[in-house]
């Protein structure tokens, strides 16, 4: 047995037993979907930022820096200066207002059968677009780093569903992910997420000790290095913008191409982060909203100094592996794949302090990390996904608002464990269908944020702040935001490999059309709506809203143990 | 504030379909746009925008500097500073201390005024409860 798959075998253990140990607390929906509401600041802080640091981000952007330079640090900034909007706006109103979703937030003004049915849409869109990066990425990644645990699996994978070959990595991880959220709901999800955070610092901090270790501790050596790195298509060094966006070639719209998809990126990720449901989620975890902001404190804390960690491994990578030698299997001209990046300096790290077996030690616990990020990651997608459907739409519009039942905290449980598990089998299942084709993850994932911030947002907005907003309102930006961002990215370049040449829509990033749209269509679903039939209600009960939102009467209570 | 309060659940029970989910529809309307209206809830409301407004105004221009500097004014961007750290990485290292610094403003602000301000409308409101129940 080597020393990746050992490592891989302790990080499924630890997980498998923390879930093991809250499952035995999970009863009621309270502890399913907030955790009984008993999650401390600091715990919710590490948990989102575990959410957060997924493996589009440390594999991701560490693998952008490498191969592009400056310009892959970008995404870090946006990423971090994204939860001033969630801490200015969203946290604490969320706490004060919600219960388990976005959902019940909007459908205190809201009429709720069209509102939570909305909600749910762009839930499952958002969840799906992010989860599928996810899934695509940790299975080529496992493939990668762990190819024995692919082939030692592959003979039980002989058969096919509905035309689709499954694929044993990304089955792997589905699998451990809904035991995870079934068993285990939000405690174990939580708890799994804070290991996993906690790893992944760690692993950080000691890759960028190291590589400043082997500067002597001399930024200024370590820059020079870095400049001397000369991208071949643009001339520029790496410590240059200008090498991902390649400014002043061609326009659209008379305006700069590059210029235009940097902003737009720009928009996406500092608005999006505001309207992601399984972040938002987090803050229904905690008891009041002072801890609520608490956790965006910790959350900033750990993400920024991550964040600003991935410049020493981006940077590290390119200067002492070289983006020529950062390939699956490393030999003369082999293909370089950017999300190897981390792994590889790790490899090269070890190899150089520790010899022959520190290399390969340390690219092994690399790969955990990024392993148990996916995780993690996924598992917290799983259960906002599920939420939106099952308490969202099953519970409270077809069982409580169509039928007029009363649903048994027995059934709800139960509910929400068996769409867990339906989320799961359909991810594994799509991420199958598309793995086999996709280049398309860091896309996907984009598309995701792009959703958030043009649908989620605008109503969550409008709803707290905005008096004249109504039904029509909400739905028109859920529903519309989410379609034209699809729609765009749908016609525009990205998707297919080659991309298309000649694209209805110019741009990557949509974000910088789409998120007006959304926002318009909120405002205009308004005022039309108000016209076909007018929604007193919804502004009779802004006052509630707003004087609960701002100050937390009323707020859900802490659960009993 | 009582004769109100029924007069409004009546007409809004009648002419509304009985739909949103915190309580039953209309009951409490006057009750919270009294709460809205106390120097209370104003009070708290306007320290929170005080801060907010502004912070977001400047935390939305500082971030979006950088990608139009980088793309608008690329040669000035790449001038080194130190060494051959050039002004646009150190522009984007400093976006990572401006939210922290400003994150740390509002959870300090947060905590000592915003907290105390809706604690006392809490207060308010709990007072004004007792006759009504």
């Amino acid at each position: 047995m080597n020393i990746t798959l050992v490592l891989f075998l302790i990080v499924v253990g630890i997980t498998l037993v923390i879930t093991g140990w809250a499952a035995r607390r999970t009863r009621t929906t309270v502890q399913f979907w907030a955790a009984g509401r008993g999650i401390k600041g600091w715990q919710n802080g590490l948990a989102i930022a575990g959410d957060y640091m997924s493996a589009a981000s440390f594999l991701g952007i560490a693998g952008l820096i490498a191969f592009n330079g400056y310009d892959g640090f970008m995404y870090s900034v946006g990423w971090l200066v994204a939860y001033l909007t969630v801490l200015f706006l969203i946290a604490e109103p969320m706490r004060n207002t919600g219960k388990y979703t976005l959902a019940d937030v909007l459908s205190y003004r809201m009429s709720p059968i069209p509102v939570r049915s909305a909600a749910a849409f762009s839930t499952v869109a958002v969840s799906a677009s992010y989860m599928m990066a996810q899934m695509i990425g940790a299975g080529s990644l496992i493939k990668i780093l762990i190819p024995s645990l692919d082939t030692t699996l592959k003979p039980w994978f002989n058969w096919t569903i509905l035309g689709t070959k499954l694929d044993p990595s990304i089955t792997l991880v589905g699998v451990l992910m809904m035991i995870y959220v079934i068993a285990g709901g939000m405690v174990a999800t939580t708890w799994v997420q804070i290991v996993k955070a906690v790893m992944l610092m760690g692993g950080a901090i000691l890759l960028s000790f190291l590589v400043l270790l082997h500067f002597g501790f001399n930024l200024g050596g370590f820059f020079n290095a870095i400049a001397g790195v000369k991208d071949s298509k643009t001339g520029l060094n790496f410590t240059q913008p200008g090498i991902l966006y390649t400014y002043g070639k061609t326009q659209v719209w008379g305006v700069d191409k590059a210029l235009l998809e940097n902003v737009s990126l720009g928009m996406a990720l500092i608005l999006g982060t505001a309207g992601l449901p399984h972040i938002l989620m987090r803050f229904f975890t905690v008891p009041d909203a002072k801890a609520a902001r608490q956790s965006v404190a910790w959350a900033m804390g750990l993400i920024g100094s991550f964040y600003i960690m991935t410049t020493f491994l981006g940077f590290g990578a390119a200067t002492l592996v070289g983006k020529s030698n950062i390939c699956a299997t490393v030999a003369p001209k082999c293909t370089p794949n950017s999300n190897l990046a981390a792994p590889r300096l790790a490899e090269y790290l070890g190899n150089s302090f520790f010899g022959t077996g520190g290399g390969e030690f340390l690219l092994a616990f690399i790969a955990a990390v990024a392993f148990a990020t996916i995780l993690a990651v996924v598992a917290g997608l799983t259960l906002a996904a599920s939420g939106a459907f099952s308490h969202d739409f099953y519970v409270n519009v077809i069982r409580t608002h169509l039928l007029h039942g009363h649903v048994s905290e027995r059934e709800q449980v139960l509910v929400a464990r068996i769409t867990a598990a339906l989320v799961g089998l359909l991810s594994i299942w799509l991420a199958a269908r598309v793995g086999a084709t996709a280049n398309a993850a860091a896309l996907v994932a984009g598309v995701a944020f792009v959703i958030a911030s043009a649908a989620n947002l605008p109503a969550i907005l409008f709803t707290l702040f905005w008096k004249r907003f109504n039904t029509w309102g909400a739905v028109a930006s859920l529903v519309g935001g989410s379609l034209v961002t699809i729609w765009l990215v749908a016609i525009g370049p990205g998707w297919t490999l080659p991309a298309n040449p000649h694209p209805a829509f110019p741009l990557q990033n949509v974000g910088i059309v789409s998120i007006p749209i959304g926002f318009v269509l909120a405002i205009l679903g308004t005022y039309v709506g108000e016209l076909v039939k007018a929604d007193r209600l919804a502004e009779q009960k802004f006052h509630e809203i707003d004087v609960r939102a701002q100050t937390g009467l009323g707020a859900e209570p802490v659960a009993a143990a | 504030m009582e004769i109100e309060r029924s007069r409004l659940s009546q007409s809004s029970a009648a002419e509304q379909e009985p739909l949103r989910e915190a309580g039953p529809p209309g009951e409490d309307v006057a009750y919270w746009e009294g709460l809205e209206h106390t120097d209370e809830f104003r009070q708290l409301v306007a320290a929170r925008m005080r801060f907010v407004l502004p912070a977001t105004v400047f935390f939305l221009v500082y971030y979006f500097l950088l990608p139009l500097l980088n793309g608008l004014a690329p040669e000035l961007m790449r001038t080194d500073v130190v060494g051959h750290v050039n002004i646009a990485y150190l522009f984007a290292l400093s976006q990572f201390f401006v939210a922290w610094v400003l994150a740390w403003f509002y959870i300090r602000r947060a905590n000592s005024l915003f907290d105390r301000l809706a604690a006392t409308v809490r207060e308010r409101a709990a007072r004004g409860r007792r006759p009504a129940a």
